[in-house]
């Protein structure tokens, strides 16, 4: 009945899914065999997280059917797919914070005495014994909010092993994970497939691809547009076939012609959130049409750089200067006033707000500018031509400019945000973290823009804990440690394993 | 031994104001024993409603419907009860048909923030506006009930000093109101039942996902909610006055829901906040029988108001809610 060997473990056939007229999902097919990795691949907004909310019965397809073990299933709810064994690790966790791993693990499926009482010190033994098995191990008995993310993440994937999963379907797992907790789950996802689990592993990392899946289906705007084995491939295959066009993953860049000094920061002292030292005598120059790159372990005391030069957080001492005028103690609106942009590290906080439509967060930093307010009273026909404008300049996918912002992709709310920092006539740009869990279209986009910025003659600031892209496009690079800058120097003069030495101890 | 000592250092000024409202009790009720377990006696008894009013706006908050139609669905049920037994003669009727209407007003909120997915403040609103308004109309004044629920001894607890006359010797519902805090504080903390609902309140799409159904458990969460608050309505009518008045309930519903807040969402904490509530109510008929401040008769009723603003300014922390109150839930 089938040509492949492996049996399939779970199959979708046809699905199609719009939300409004959004088409979501367009007769996507997918075949997972018993015990494989499937990876699915495709860009933010692609419609890889649409598809597995309908296999998980989150979502209701409007066509298609989905199959497990051969056999067509009805899948309404979470319910039903918990009942085929299908188990589902979700990009934002579904746990409950207030209540324990244990409560967490067993919510819905519980292990009970007599008259409903929940057995807890089963439940608790038997979380235990299953994160030992599977070297997920985590207390049975912390409270799930007070678990750095890795650890609920645990959580999550060990809540779908109680209830014997045989599908488990992973949607971008790694994103929130530090390097080395990304290969600590490869490795229990191989150890699981070994008994016979089948996985789905929703990414956009082209390395993770190549790593463990042993089949990968790519998806670009709601299709399936092919499916391949990872080992008859590689980096740049993949990205195209995500992409559509062959994808930069290195922008090249002409030689910069850095000219006077825009910012420039002399002797700052900073504090953080729990009032230590963050930054110490910090000092630095960043001229016009360059890109300065700072490297660094995160928690070095970049944050706290980016909010003191954007008037978001109090300078103990020293000075920062914008050619001439000095900033510290001017307010976030004097400094973006003075031009400078600024894309924040923590898009949903500081850099989008949420409830609010895409064109709104399009002008957030001149809506009370002419054209877009006129006494006092907003001019709705200017914003939106201006929204319509930069959605398709930085191609921006949504089904409207009147939609919340929240309900963007990562990508897209990082192209909002780029938009509108981008328009801003800025002579300083500060980038933080600008390409952080969002897909390589986007990245690639970013980047270009960013170079774009400095041959315009914009001085651009970007911190960065992705080394590949402090150095792929910085023209020079200072390395920070500790709140201080450690070394200085142009790109080339430094090599890959000197910046690494530097920012783990502060001296090569 | 340890863990107690911690317990006691961490509650202490709840202890600490405890011993001194047991001293200034005695102290108002001039020494003497009588007046004394009066004072401590009424005040369980108008802590009744309010417990069970904080019981179930707890229960529904806990799984994510804010009730503020409590004051609503408690004077709906007092008429009903009140009406059922006029009709039959039977007050444990009354009591039930209390109950079952309290269910149906719960269902109703049910359908209303759950079915409809409308907003919670204006569904309760409209169940307050509505209970008021059919009360009053259908209600025949002159229509009496023969006698209230009889108060119940517990066998020889009853004979204890002090203690037996104040819990032991008590009419029904007010024993089914202590009954309910142990058994709901069980239930919430050590059940299927009440780990499913506390999970619904905090991130319904969190239970959903491993199969809960939210809109189920929040239907049966407020039906039980409305069932208690019956409970109230018939303890009003049928136990507390004997009679029904038009808008008896005259604001409990509402201090119930302060109740819940100042119990924390814990039905423990509920019951301390509601014996204090009633304990204001209590002294107050205690000072206008020793004559104190009759000369200013109006600083008597603020006492309870004043206790209230003192308590919760200076003693309740943040405290705070299930995460997800308010929220229509949907899945898409």
């Amino acid at each position: 009945m089938n040509n492949q060997q492996a049996p399939l473990a779970l199959e979708a056939v046809g699905i199609c899914k719009s939300f409004g007229p959004l088409v979501a999902n367009d007769t996507v097919n997918l075949q997972v065999e018993k015990g494989q990795i499937h990876a699915l691949l495709g860009e933010n907004g692609a419609g890889k997280s649409t598809l597995v909310n309908i296999l998980f019965g989150l979502y209701k397809a409007d066509e298609g059917e989905v199959r497990v073990a051969g056999k067509k299933v009805e899948m309404n709810s979470p319910h039903d797919a918990i009942e085929h064994k299908i188990g589902m690790v979700h990009q934002h966790f579904q746990l409950v914070p207030v209540l324990t791993v244990t409560e967490n693990i067993v919510l819905g499926d519980e292990p009970t005495k007599k008259g409903g009482v929940l057995d807890f010190e089963k439940a608790a033994q038997e979380v235990e014994e299953l994160g030992k098995r599977y070297g997920l191990e985590v207390d049975p008995r912390a409270v799930v909010e007070d678990l750095p993310i890795g650890y609920q993440q645990r959580v999550e994937i060990l809540r779908s092993l109680y209830r014997q999963a045989d599908v488990l379907i992973l949607d971008e797992p790694t994103a929130v994970l530090t390097p080395q907790e990304t290969d600590h789950l490869l490795e229990v996802l191989r150890s699981l497939t070994a008994e016979g689990v089948s996985i789905i592993f929703i990414t956009h990392k082209l390395r993770e691809v190549l790593a463990i899946a042993d089949k990968v289906t790519v998806m670009r705007r709601g299709e399936v547009v092919g499916a391949t084995d990872p080992k008859e491939t590689n980096e740049e295959g993949l990205a195209e076939m995500m992409v559509g066009r062959s994808v930069v993953l290195r922008i090249a860049k002409s030689q910069a012609t850095p000219g006077n000094t825009v910012l420039s920061i002399k002797e700052l002292n900073v504090l953080d959130d729990r009032n230590q030292s963050a930054l110490k005598d910090f000092s630095l120059d960043v001229k016009e049409g360059e890109i300065f790159g700072i490297a660094g372990v995160e928690g070095n005391g970049q944050r706290e750089l980016v909010e003191a030069i954007t008037g978001l957080r109090p300078i103990v001492s020293g000075s920062i200067l914008m050619g001439e005028k000095e900033m510290s103690g001017c307010s976030a609106r004097e400094i973006s006033e003075e031009g400078i942009s600024h894309i924040p590290e923590n898009r949903e906080k500081h850099g989008l707000v949420g409830p609010h439509s895409v064109a709104d967060n399009l002008v957030l930093n001149r809506y009370f500018h002419s054209p877009f307010a006129a006494r006092g009273i907003r001019q709705t026909e200017a914003i939106n031509e201006e929204a319509s404008h930069l959605v398709e300049k930085f191609d921006v996918r949504t089904a409207s400019i009147h939609n919340p912002a929240r309900t963007l992709s990562g990508g897209n709310k990082q192209k909002v945000i780029a938009a509108r920092e981008l328009s801003h006539d800025s002579s300083l740009l500060l980038a933080a973290q600008p390409t952080r869990g969002i897909d390589v279209g986007s990245i690639e986009f970013i980047h270009q823009q960013l170079v774009n910025e400095r041959d315009a003659g914009v001085a651009v600031l970007l911190v960065s804990a992705e080394l590949d892209e402090i150095l792929s496009l910085s023209d020079r690079v200072g390395v920070i440690y500790q709140g201080k800058l450690v070394a200085i120097a142009p790109t080339d003069e430094f090599t890959r394993i000197q910046i690494g030495q530097l920012m783990t101890s502060g001296n090569s | 031994m340890n863990s107690l000592l911690e317990r006691i250092i961490r509650l202490r000024w709840w202890i600490l104001v405890f011993l001194a409202i047991i001293a200034f009790t005695i102290f108002a009720g001039d020494f003497r024993q009588d007046p004394t377990t009066a004072i401590l006696a009424a005040t369980l008894r108008h802590s009744t409603p309010l417990v069970l009013g904080a019981l179930c706006g707890m229960i529904c908050e806990r799984s994510g419907v804010i009730n503020i139609g409590i004051e609503g669905q408690m004077l709906m049920s007092a008429f009903v009860g009140f009406t059922v037994t006029a009709a039959t003669s039977s007050l444990y009727l009354g009591v039930a048909a209390g109950l079952a209407c309290g269910m149906l007003m719960g269902a109703a909120l049910g359908g209303l923030t759950v079915s409809l997915q409308g907003d919670q403040i204006i569904a309760g609103t409209v169940l307050n506006i509505f209970a008021l308004g059919l009360t009053s109309f259908l209600y025949t004044p002159g229509e009496t009930i023969h006698s209230k629920t009889p108060r119940i001894s517990v066998g020889p607890l009853a004979d204890l000093p002090v203690v037996g006359k104040i819990f032991f010797s008590n009419q029904p519902l007010t024993y089914v109101s202590l009954l309910l805090v142990a058994v709901i504080w069980y239930a919430l903390f050590k059940t299927t039942w009440g780990l499913r609902t506390r999970a619904i309140g905090e991130h319904p799409s969190a239970a959903e996902t491993v199969g809960v159904s939210v809109a189920k458990m929040r239907y049966l969460n407020l039906i039980i909610g409305g069932g208690i608050a019956g409970l109230a309505g018939a303890y009003l009518s049928l136990e507390a006055v004997g009679s029904f008045e038009r808008g008896m309930t005259n604001g409990k519903g509402f201090v119930a829901l302060a109740v819940m807040i100042f119990g924390r969402w814990n039905p423990v904490g509920a019951w301390g906040a509601a014996l204090l509530f009633g304990y204001t109510n209590a002294i107050q008929t205690q000072f206008q029988f020793r004559g104190w401040l009759t000369g200013h008769p109006q600083f008597i009723g603020m006492i309870p108001f004043i206790v209230t603003i003192v308590v919760l300014a200076g003693f309740v922390g943040r405290a705070r809610p299930p995460a997800a109150i308010g929220q229509p839930y949907t899945r898409e």
